[in-house]
């Protein structure tokens, strides 16, 4: 991002700050999706508020899909030592 | 990402600080639409199950509960997520493959 409004520091500062904005978005997207898959899963009808249920299973379907996500992998990495 | 542009007068802090302030409001715009696509999706699959001839009062009552029932999941599930990486994070010293 060469530009001759800023300096070398002023670039450096945006580029800083352009990397933690990207990686906060890149974890919001994150939210978007667990949110979309765990709604279906939890909150079958709508009500006047979320029962605590409900609540368990929202929190407990984005920790199983991340646990899936760690379990895949080190089961493909088993696969591929046994090879 | 935007042009620079010519922002006219004005120390080089004062233009950092709008491009960093442009670069915010974008990302949250960006945000917003992402969740109120989500919320109109989810809604209306759950709510207008045999789309009629216009929306009637018991769709909308349940499209208005659905939109607060849905932040308050997004909400649950931005907890969760964060709290998630955070402790992953913790125990591996770094990345923690999430």
């Amino acid at each position: 991002m060469s530009n001759p409004n800023f300096d070398e520091a002023a670039q450096r500062e945006l580029s800083k700050f352009l990397e933690a904005e990207q990686a906060k978005a890149r974890l919001q997207q994150s939210i978007h999706t667990f949110c979309d898959l765990a709604f279906d899963k939890c909150v079958t009808k709508i009500g006047n508020k979320l029962d605590r249920s409900e609540e368990a299973c929202l929190a407990n379907t984005v920790d199983r899909f991340l646990d899936t996500s760690l379990f895949i992998v080190r089961r493909l990495e088993e696969t591929k030592g046994s090879m | 990402m935007s042009d620079f542009g010519n922002y006219g007068g004005g120390s080089m802090e004062a233009k950092k600080q709008q491009v960093m302030d442009q670069v915010r409001s974008e990302l949250a715009l960006a945000n917003a639409q992402e969740l109120i696509n989500k919320i109109n999706e989810k809604c209306f699959a759950k709510c207008v199950p045999k789309p009629g001839s216009k929306l009637d009062s018991s769709e909308q009552a349940c499209i208005s509960k659905c939109m607060d029932r849905y932040m308050e999941a997004w909400n649950i599930v931005s907890r969760t997520y964060i709290n998630r990486v955070q402790r992953e994070s913790q125990n591996m010293g770094g990345a923690g493959g999430l």
